[in-house]
């Protein structure tokens, strides 16, 4: 290997581990506010990144109509209960939301000609879709059980990811499909040639890394998620609902999984059940990162994206094994390591 | 046990009840561990409720916060809530000191304080900045420890942090679980100070003791839960000199595990 191949492999690597950097944030998160292990992290990629490739193909994303299914139940559910309990403005709300919003987004959908859109507003469009699907994700499968044992809470994931995994080849076909890249733009760096997409992968993550942070340190509604991830018990005490602190973590999630498909769309071809492989990577990340570190998560991203470029050129076959065998040394070392967390008081 | 010798009508110094509950049942499956508990905390009282450990004081007030299950009726502000739910009862004006404190260790002290607006926040009232200089009036040290985070403190200062954190929302009644548990003589004179300085400033109080000598002192009225029922009741002062309170509760000797098997 010459400096020049090495190089290449590199910014793969930094490419690819960005992406991982930001799954391996939103599965921490989720796991550390919920104690959900968010497997179908993946098929947000996989939805976020086929829903645009659909919207540039011409036809109306199928997504949008599970996004309105799953608004009609949850309006049935929440919207019913609150006209119950007298509560017509919440109903109106909850409809508005999860029944007004859908109906809107399908008119557009189905109204403008959408391909010929700028790329800007079509990615819009694509999380318009894909996002919401997570807070509704969570209204219907995880709230009714959100004090559930982590290992029912598992079942559940692990369920969800094999639906949307069908679901995503009902929707999207067996094919392949790879969006254009956001600009054509490169840059000779001495030997090294960067292509615009890696460069704004890495800004777009880099970006999002510094906002979630903002958010987390400044916000009243992010130092809520962490006080609820640190001590359920005290943060109910204080107001802060799980209910809340659930829909807003799988809105952050499902933004991160959705942002990132349509990210990764020019750089890797994605078929329907592609995300899975990449989001168990993010999740190797996450594990490095023992599920609660933030910085070691993100770290631990970068090196499963330089040892996956590395292996693809030492032993392409193995790529997948030698990454993912990265996570018994790790747990290894955390089993040997491990304090027992004191609880307060 | 039933209604025993005092036979006060109840807490008549109530005028303007913020709290009444009637015949509060719950259950952890087959065993109640508390059955048929009525009380009522007036405006600007001070209620205390004593007994000994596992008496049902806890559970008393999970089941009024919502945070368990109960049967029963709870009153609170002049409104009947059917099932209370922890979010609406912090909307509406009521916080839980819970015994273990439940701060966030990992957190500044601002930052938990802050946290104790966050209902108020949620509802519009963006007034946290000037809530939180009240509660570092109150207690200094907590403003000397601003950036500390709460799981390095004393166990005092923390005791200082939870009942500030529950000041945050401005509750119309505050509900402390043992809040002198396990602090220094010293600490917990201090904290009985600030009950009283709370209460001074228009605060109604459900304060759950087993400092019982304490307690009595501070409070208005008081009721002594004993497995789960209301065995007695009646202004603290005269409780504090029933010759029963004081062989159980005052007295030298721990006499009321005695007292419960006859």
């Amino acid at each position: 290997m010459d400096m020049e191949i090495a190089l290449i492999l590199g910014q793969d690597g930094i490419t690819n581990g960005a992406i991982y950097a930001l799954l391996a944030l939103a599965l921490v998160l989720v796991f550390a506010v919920t104690r959900v292990i968010f497997i179908q992290q993946g098929e947000f990629v996989a939805y976020g990144a086929l829903t645009l490739a659909m919207m540039q193909g011409g036809t109306v994303p199928a997504t949008v109509w599970l996004l309105l299914v799953m608004g009609v139940l949850v309006t049935a559910l929440d919207g019913s209960a609150a006209l119950r309990a007298g509560q017509v403005r919440r109903a109106a709300a909850v409809a508005g939301w999860n029944l007004v919003y859908p109906l809107a987004l399908l008119a557009v959908l189905a109204g403008l000609p959408v391909n010929e859109l700028p790329l800007a507003v079509q990615v819009l469009l694509t999380l318009g879709v894909v996002v919401p699907l997570g807070p509704m994700m969570y209204r219907l499968m995880y709230q009714p059980i959100a004090s559930a044992p982590v290992l029912i809470l598992l079942i559940v994931s692990v369920a969800l990811h094999i639906t949307m995994v069908g679901l995503g080849l009902l929707f999207f076909g067996a094919e392949g499909q790879r969006t254009p890249a956001f600009s054509d733009a490169s840059f000779d760096l001495g030997p090294l040639m960067i292509s615009g997409q890696t460069l704004w992968v890495l800004a777009v993550s880099s970006l999002l890394i510094v906002a979630l942070y903002q958010f987390f340190e400044r916000t009243l509604y992010g130092k809520a998620l962490r006080a609820t991830a640190i001590n359920r018990v005290g943060a109910r005490l204080m107001g802060i609902s799980p209910t809340l602190a659930g829909k807003l973590t799988f809105f952050l999630a499902a933004f991160i999984g959705a942002l990132s498909g349509v990210l990764i769309a020019p750089i890797t071809t994605i078929y329907y059940d592609t995300g899975f492989l990449i989001a168990l990577k993010g999740f190797v990340a996450a594990i490095i990162g023992g599920l609660a570190s933030y910085p070691v998560a993100a770290l631990g991203a970068l090196i499963v994206g330089l040892l996956e470029a590395f292996a693809s050129f030492w032993a392409s076959a193995y790529k997948e094994v030698i990454v993912f065998t990265l996570i018994i040394p790790v747990l290894l070392w955390r089993s040997l390591n491990s304090r027992h967390v004191e609880e307060e008081e | 046990m039933t209604q025993t010798s005092i036979t006060t009508p109840g807490n008549t110094g109530a005028l303007n009840p913020v709290l009444e509950i009637k015949d509060l049942t719950v259950s952890y499956g087959k065993v109640e561990a508390l059955t048929n508990a009525s009380l009522t905390v007036g405006e600007g009282q001070i209620v205390t409720v004593i007994g000994p450990n596992g008496a049902g004081k806890t559970t008393m007030l999970s089941a009024i916060m919502g945070v368990l299950g109960s049967k029963g009726e709870v009153s609170f502000d002049g409104t009947l809530e059917i099932v209370p739910e922890v979010e609406h009862m912090v909307a509406r004006g009521m916080t839980l000191v819970p015994e273990k404190r439940e701060l966030f260790g990992e957190m500044s002290v601002e930052d938990n304080l802050t946290l104790g607006a966050f209902q108020r926040y949620r509802m519009g009232k963006r007034d946290q900045a000037q809530t939180l200089e009240e509660v570092y009036a109150l207690f200094p040290r907590l403003k000397e420890r601003r950036d500390q985070a709460a799981g390095t403190m004393s166990g005092g200062e923390r005791q200082m942090l939870a009942v500030g954190r529950a000041l945050m929302a401005k509750p119309k009644l505050l509900m402390l679980d043992e809040p002198s548990l396990g602090l220094a003589p010293l600490i917990v004179r201090e904290i009985f100070r600030i009950i009283a300085e709370l209460r001074r400033r228009g605060v109604s109080i459900l304060l759950v003791e087993q400092n019982a000598r304490a307690a009595l002192q501070v409070a208005d009225y008081a009721y002594v839960l004993e497995t789960g029922q209301i065995a007695m009741q009646g202004p603290a002062h005269e409780l504090a000199d029933d010759p029963r309170v004081i062989e159980a509760y005052l007295g030298l000797g721990g006499k009321h595990q005695a007292m419960l098997s006859t």
